[in-house]
């Protein structure tokens, strides 16, 4: 990545995801201070009010999640951050998000768990809860950046992908990311890709908010548009109207899965360095993927033929992608900060002839490029 | 303090096309033929409300406990009974 | 405010026409009075359609939305005071009304009330106090009386509870009121000013629940239970000339407290245009 130096600016993770937040158009920010996030809301709480955006510290992060969806369904591109304990809070309303289609981001800067568990240091103990936090079924798109950029691109892309699937996106930090600075460019407007959400073009009469279209997305209206519809979070028919038929219960799960499931090709997007000839892989994602890159190239250098395999999307699995990537490929190492997570899907994907190998680190620390060395050295054997 | 008897006022012109106001008479009078409220029979509970709280017994159950205009010369157009149905399955065809 | 007559035929101007009716509740449940109520106030305000928002919770009550031509929010329990909040901050211009009850705003909802209140945001918030959980099939809620059975208080409820008025005037809310499901007129008025009321609005509704409540309590049928409301309610006004002796075992009903504090959208409005300004 090439930073031009003289516009360079000094930017902490943190202020990378608003900053993010802010360029993609993010208009309303409600939130509830908790180690090591908080320094998203205090920068959204400067910096809304001087944009005529609207932020607002709720009581807790339940009243939060519930001012984000309200506000989303008011029209504005709307925003919370948290941790674990508050993502844990937010479950059962980010699931009436997904019920109610309802686009949103959350950013979570993952600290050790469970309960209060170690909240000014490192883990990546969240991201099966991204995926299955709530109740129910349902289809999570979550993104993991691993530089101070990414978290300023990941996150126009999850208001992006929110905007155009009318899904919460969820964005997976963690405290070193959230709190670590380096130098980049703010984008110029244009840049990166800001889309807007799209409006309907049918008169009122002819509207249903949870139409089941072909091509499973479209148009949104907003409250006080002149299109007047109900939203619950109770299964409901395309004019959003609770019902218990088991058709309409079944359309509209359905529509929920596959209106991701069907783009998965757009919405996943995985990094690879020195995958072409490895026989060796590293599947890591977030802060790990740094260390990995690392290793990758120290690896290289005594010869081993190991490549870095980084999914930028985490949620939905990139099951394709993955699958072909290690066609190649005898073993490869899963390194986590967690008790093993993301090794599990890794494991359902791999080639028969992949061995999946887990590294995992759990007390805190970062996993350091000489530990991801050392085990790619052990495998080799 | 119980429902006071609205009186008829002289209608005003309506900001809103969209809700009607029907013009208002100076007094109701039963004149022998137009039933003094409209009951939706498919909308009705049979909860007995109106029933029991009709000033002057206008209503009467009938099999199924559901509202019959039993005299209409005694209505007043007090308007509890519309006003106190759950339903909305009465309405008055006076006001 | 003009008091204008209403005509019978108004509510159905604002039904959904595509919704199934009869509606979802009892036979005689004070909930469909309170909708008629709620109806007119709009209609007496002609407030446009498309610029209402009618959010709920979960129960009996939050049933509500549903059946009314405006923009409606279903949300979930105790949490309609919260996406209301959101609704309300991001387009201060749309009116913004909460249908909650008992359970869901003073007890899983207690702090999201305490905080609207709080705050004076321009909502206002009908809740439908049959001091019982109705649609969970009869538990006792926080306005339950001490004594009263309930599913999960069969031997006789030992909970103490509290009042929602004096809670809502304690935290803060500019317009708080008691009506009844009895006394429609006075509670129709009663929603028309809290709507008008710029700031948070409680209307406190003491409404019949004779499905749970009244059969676990020998209370009678919806007539009867309107009836003992009837009895027990004192107009605010009326009660101050009466002694205490009367008042026992009565509740007040009418606007119990007005005040004219700032509003929480606009305090924000005033510090957008404040930095606006320093920076013109």
């Amino acid at each position: 990545m090439n930073t031009n130096r003289s516009k360079a600016r000094l930017l902490q993770g943190n202020e990378a995801c608003l900053q993010g937040a802010l360029y993609a158009g993010a208009q309303f920010f409600a939130g509830y201070p908790i180690t090591p996030s908080t320094e998203i809301a205090e920068g959204m709480a400067r910096e809304l009010p001087k944009r005529g955006g609207r932020f607002i510290q709720m009581e807790d992060e339940i009243g939060s999640i519930a001012a984000v969806i309200g506000a989303s369904n008011a029209g504005l591109k709307s925003m919370t951050a948290t941790s674990g304990p508050g993502f844990s809070l937010m479950q059962e309303n980010i699931g009436y998000a997904y019920m109610t289609e309802t686009p949103c981001v959350i950013i979570n800067v993952q600290r050790g768990g469970p309960s209060t568990g170690l909240p000014t240091k490192i883990s990546q103990s969240d991201t099966m809860q991204a995926r299955w936090g709530t109740h129910g079924d349902y289809t999570s798109i979550t993104l993991a950046p691993s530089t101070v950029r990414g978290c300023f691109e990941e996150v126009v892309h999850a208001f992006n992908l929110a905007e155009k699937f009318r899904t919460p996106v969820v964005v997976l930090g963690d405290e070193v990311l959230g709190h670590m600075r380096e130098m980049m460019n703010i984008p110029e407007e244009g840049e990166l890709e800001v889309s807007p959400r799209p409006k309907p073009d049918v008169p009122p009469e002819w509207y249903k908010h949870f139409e089941i279209t072909p091509s499973l997305v479209g148009p949104m209206a907003s409250f006080g548009q002149g299109y007047r519809y109900n939203i619950s979070g109770l299964t409901h028919d395309e004019e959003g109207f609770p019902t218990a038929k088991p058709a309409q219960i079944t359309a509209k799960l359905e529509k929920l899965r596959r209106k991701i499931d069907r783009y998965a090709d757009e919405i996943i997007r995985i990094r690879t360095e020195m995958m072409d000839d490895a026989h060796i892989a590293v599947f890591s994602y977030g802060t790990v993927a740094r260390s990995a890159m690392q290793a990758v190239k120290f690896a290289r250098a005594r010869r081993i033929k190991v490549g870095a395999i980084q999914p930028l999307t985490i949620w939905p699995f990139p099951d394709a992608q993955l699958r072909e990537m290690l066609s190649g490929v005898r073993k490869v190492i899963v390194a986590e900060l967690n008790m093993g997570q993301l090794v599990n899907e890794v494991r359902r994907v791999a080639p028969r002839h992949t061995e999946v190998v887990a590294l995992n680190r759990y007390d805190g620390e970062m996993m350091t490029p000489q530990q991801i060395l050392d085990r790619i050295r052990e495998v080799v054997k | 303090m119980a429902d006071k008897t609205p009186k008829p006022e002289a209608s005003e012109a309506s900001p809103k096309a969209s809700v009607p106001q029907k013009e208002k008479a100076e007094k109701y009078e039963y004149d022998g033929k137009t039933p003094p409220l409209n009951i939706f029979l498919h909308w009705c509970k049979a909860c007995n409300l109106c029933i029991a709280f009709c000033p002057k017994k206008v209503l009467e159950p009938d099999r199924d406990g559901k509202p019959v205009i039993a005299h209409p010369e005694a209505c007043n157009q007090c308007g509890i009974c519309w006003l106190h149905c759950p339903d909305f399955a009465i309405t008055s065809t006076f006001k | 405010m003009t008091t204008k007559m209403k005509t019978s035929d108004t509510v159905h101007h604002y039904l959904r026409p595509k919704k199934k009716f009869p509606n979802v509740w009892c036979a005689g449940c004070g909930n469909g009075i309170i909708m008629g109520a709620l109806i007119r106030a709009i209609d007496s305000l002609n407030l446009d359609k498309n610029g209402v928002v009618v959010v709920s919770g979960i129960g009996c009550s939050s049933r509500m939305p549903v059946y009314l031509d405006f923009n409606t929010l279903h949300t979930t329990h105790g949490r309609a005071l919260a996406f209301a909040t959101g609704v309300k901050f991001a387009k201060p211009r749309l009116k913004v009304i909460v249908i909650t009850g008992d359970g869901d705003c003073l007890a899983i909802g207690g702090n999201h009330f305490i905080h609207a209140c709080r705050r004076n945001i321009d909502i206002t918030t009908i809740l439908v106090d049959n001091k019982i959980y109705g649609m969970t099939g009869g538990q006792f809620a926080p306005t339950t009386p001490s004594g009263a059975i309930a599913t999960t208080a069969p031997h006789g409820n030992y909970e103490k509870q509290f009042d929602p008025v004096r809670l809502a005037i304690g935290a803060g809310a500019s317009y708080v009121a008691r009506g009844t499901v009895y006394h429609v007129q006075q509670l129709e008025k009663l929603i028309a000013g809290g709507i008008e009321k710029k700031g948070f609005a409680l209307i406190d509704t003491i409404a019949n629940c004779q499905t749970y409540y009244g059969r676990l309590n020998r209370e009678g049928d919806a007539v009867a239970m309107l009836q003992w409301i009837k009895k027990h309610a004192i107009n605010v006004r009326a009660a101050g000339n009466m002694d205490a002796e009367k008042l026992k075992d009565k509740f007040l009903t009418g606007v119990i407290h007005e005040s004219d504090t700032t509003e929480f959208c606009d305090e924000y409005q005033m510090l957008v245009d404040r930095l606006a300004g320093k920076e013109a």
